[in-house]
C-alpha cells in the first residue's frame, strides 16, 4: 500500500478541560476523498486546524507524506491547500487581488495566467475584479477554493465547504470536489456534519463524536444499505400484527402509529406490499437519514 | 521577505481607515496654522512679555519653524494613537476578519509573520512622520516664512538662528520615528493577544497616558520607575531644540526606546509562535 498522505496517530487536545479531540488516529491516502463526520463540536475543526499547524496539540503526531508535521511545518504547507470554517477574505480588495496574495504567500512563482484559470475552474471568471465584500456566499466560498487551489497542492482539506450555500451552490460544491478528486488527482479531506454530503463525495469517512472516533472505514460499507432506518406511519397502529411477523425482527422502535423499522432499502416496496396486503392503510413511509439517526444506528 | 513586505503594506494602504491618520494631522496643523494666522500675534506679545521687557526683539517672532515647533508638541498624544490606529490592527484585525488562519494556512512561519506585520508598521509609521513633517514644518514655513526660532521654556528661553534650526528638525523627526516605533511595537504587542483590533487600540492609548502620566508627576515615588517608562524618553526630540544639544540624555532615550522595540517585538513573536488560532 502507498505511504499515507496523511497520518495521524493519537492527537489530543484539550481546551480548558474540555476534550476537543481525543486520542484520535487516522490515515488518508494518496486520491482518497476522505470524509470527515460529525455533529458541531465533535472535533472536526480542531483536528483539521492542527493538521495545518494553526492549534497546537497538547499529544500525538501528524506526519503528511510520511514526514513529521511539526518539524517540516513550512516546506509541507506548500502541499496543503485549505479552507477553515468560513472562508474569510479582504473584503475590500478584489476575489483576484485576495487570490494573488495568498499565490505569493507559498512562496512560489504562480504566473497571472495560474490565477485566471483557478478564477475560470471555480466559475469567477468575469467577477474577479469586483471587490469580495460584493461577492454571495456562494463566490465567497468559491473563491476560498480557489486560495486553496492556486499553488496546485496534492492535498485539499475543506472544513464544511458547502456551509451557508444554497441548494444551487451545495450541488455545484459537490461536483467540485468530485471533479478535483476525479479529474485532478486531488486527495481531499472534507468534513460535514451532514451525512448525505459525506456520503455523495467521500470514498472513505471517518465518524467523530465527542472527539472520539467511532467508525472509519469505506463509505459504501460505513453507510451500510443493510442499517437504513425506514419510518412507516399508517392510519392505525399495527405493531402487535408486525411483531407476529417475519417483520418484527428488523422493528426497532414504534410510537403511536410510526414504527421504525432497520432495514435495507431494496426491501421496503416488499414491507409496503405486505402492510397492504394485511389490510393496513399506509399513510407514509420516509427514510431517516440524518446523522442522529446514523449514530443511533451505529451505535445499536 | 521584500515580497511579503509589498503585500503587507498594499493591503494597509488599500484600505480607506489607513488615511485618517494622514487626514487628522492635516486638519489639526491647519488648524492651528490658522488660528495662529488669525491671532497669533496677540498670543504670542502676551506670551513673551517678560522676555520683551528685557530684550529688544526684532523680526518676525511667529515664523514657520515656530509654529512648527509648536504643532509637533500639541500633537505628543494623538501621534501614538494614529500609529495604534494601523499597528494594533495588524494581528487582531486579521484574526477579526478570520484572514489570520488564512495567512497561517500558507508556507510562511508565525516569526516572519510577526516581523513582516512589525516592520509594515513601522513603515506606516515613517510615512506618517514624513507627512507630519509635510504639514506641519514645511507648510508652516511656506504661510510664515522662516527666520530665527524662538523655543520658549518655563523659565528660559533658547533663540536658534535660522540657519541652525533645519537640520535640528531633520534630527527630530528621526527620533521621533524611533519613538512612535515603540508605540507601534507595543501595540504590535498587545494586538497578539487579542481578535479584535479595538481592545489593542485602546489598551496601547491607556498604557501611552498612564505612563505619561507618571513619567510627568514630579512625585519622589515615582523618581525610581521614571528612567525605565518608555514615556519618559519619548520626548527625547524636544532636546534637539536645546542649546547646547542633551546629546548624551537624547542617546539614552534612544537606546531605551530601542531597547523596548526589540524587546516587545520579541515578546510578540515569543508569544504568538505559541498561541492556538482558534478565530
Amino acid at each position: 500500500m502507498s505511504t499515507p498522505i496523511v497520518e495521524i496517530r493519537n492527537l489530543s487536545k484539550n481546551f480548558k478541560g474540555r476534550q476537543a479531540v481525543d486520542d484520535l488516529s487516522f490515515s488518508i491516502h494518496p486520491g482518497d476523498v476522505y470524509g470527515f463526520l460529525g455533529q458541531n463540536g465533535a472535533g472536526k475543526s480542531t483536528t483539521m486546524r492542527m493538521l495545518l499547524g494553526l492549534i497546537f496539540p497538547d499529544a500525538g503526531q501528524i506526519f503528511i507524506n510520511g514526514e513529521e508535521f511539526g518539524n517540516n511545518r513550512r516546506y509541507l504547507l506548500k502541499h496543503i491547500g485549505a479552507i477553515i470554517e468560513r472562508p474569510d477574505m479582504y473584503g475590500y480588495l478584489s476575489g483576484r487581488d485576495n487570490l494573488r496574495i495568498m499565490a505569493a504567500l507559498t512562496r512560489e512563482r504562480i504566473p497571472d495566467s495560474r490565477i485566471y484559470d483557478v478564477l475560470e475552474q471555480v466559475g469567477l471568471r468575469g467577477r474577479e475584479k469586483d471587490k469580495v465584500k460584493t461577492y454571495s456566499q456562494g463566490m465567497k466560498q468559491r473563491l476560498g477554493i480557489a486560495i486553496a487551489l492556486v499553488h496546485q497542492p496534492d492535498l485539499l482539506i475543506l472544513d464544511e465547504p458547502t456551509n451557508g450555500l444554497d441548494p444551487q451552490g451545495i450541488a455545484e460544491m459537490r461536483q467540485l470536489i468530485l471533479s478535483l478528486s476525479r479529474d485532478h488527482g486531488k486527495t481531499v479531506l472534507v468534513s460535514s456534519h451532514l451525512l448525505h454530503e459525506i456520503e455523495q463525495v467521500a470514498t472513505r469517512m471517518l465518524v467523530l463524536h465527542k472527539g472520539k472516533k467511532i467508525a472509519e472505514g469505506p463509505v459504501t460499507e460505513l453507510i451500510n444499505p443493510d442499517d437504513m432506518l425506514v419510518d412507516v406511519v399508517t392510519r392505525a397502529s399495527a405493531e402487535e400484527r408486525v411483531r407476529s411477523s417475519v417483520w418484527g425482527e428488523i422493528l426497532v422502535a414504534s410510537a403511536g402509529n410510526t414504527m421504525t423499522f432497520k432495514m435495507n432499502a431494496a426491501r421496503v416496496p416488499e414491507l409496503n406490499k405486505w402492510l397492504v396486503e394485511q389490510g393496513v392503510a399506509v399513510m407514509e413511509i420516509r427514510s431517516k437519514h440524518s446523522l442522529e439517526d446514523y449514530f443511533i444506528a451505529i451505535t445499536q | 521577505m521584500m515580497k511579503l513586505l509589498q503585500i503587507e503594506l498594499y493591503k494597509i494602504f488599500r484600505r480607506p481607515r489607513t488615511y485618517i491618520s494622514f487626514g487628522v494631522v492635516t486638519a489639526i496643523a491647519f488648524i492651528f496654522q490658522l488660528a495662529m494666522k488669525a491671532g497669533g500675534r496677540e498670543f504670542f506679545e502676551f506670551g513673551m512679555q517678560d522676555v520683551t521687557d528685557t530684550f529688544n526683539v526684532q523680526g518676525s517672532i511667529i515664523n514657520g519653524y515656530l509654529v512648527g515647533y509648536l504643532i509637533l508638541q500639541s500633537l505628543l498624544v494623538q501621534i501614538p494613537l494614529l500609529v495604534a490606529l494601523v499597528a494594533g490592527d495588524t494581528l487582531a484585525g486579521e484574526a477579526n476578519l478570520g484572514t489570520l488562519r488564512l495567512l497561517l494556512t500558507r508556507p510562511i512561519s508565525r516569526p516572519q509573520l510577526v516581523l513582516i506585520k512589525f516592520l509594515a508598521s513601522s513603515v506606516y509609521t515613517i510615512l506618517l512622520i514624513l507627512w507630519l513633517a509635510v504639514v506641519a514644518l514645511f507648510l508652516s514655513l511656506l504661510l510664515f516664512g522662516t527666520g530665527d526660532m524662538i523655543n520658549l521654556k518655563s523659565e528660559t528661553f533658547v533663540l536658534l538662528l535660522k540657519d541652525d534650526v533645519m537640520w535640528r528638525y531633520g534630527c527630530a523627526f528621526l527620533f521621533a520615528v524611533v519613538a512612535m516605533t515603540a508605540i507601534a511595537a507595543l501595540s504590535l504587542f498587545l494586538s497578539a493577544f487579542a481578535d479584535n483590533s479595538i481592545g489593542p487600540i485602546i489598551a496601547t492609548m491607556a498604557i501611552v497616558v498612564v505612563l505619561t502620566i507618571l513619567s510627568n508627576l514630579e512625585l519622589p515615588l515615582f523618581n525610581a520607575i521614571r528612567p525605565y517608562l518608555f514615556t519618559s524618553h519619548m520626548i527625547g526630540w524636544k532636546g534637539f531644540f536645546d542649546d547646547p544639544i542633551p546629546y548624551a540624555a537624547i542617546g539614552k532615550s534612544a537606546m531605551v526606546l530601542v531597547l523596548y522595540i526589540l524587546g516587545l517585538v520579541g515578546g510578540t513573536i515569543f508569544y504568538f509562535n505559541k498561541k492556538d488560532i482558534s478565530s
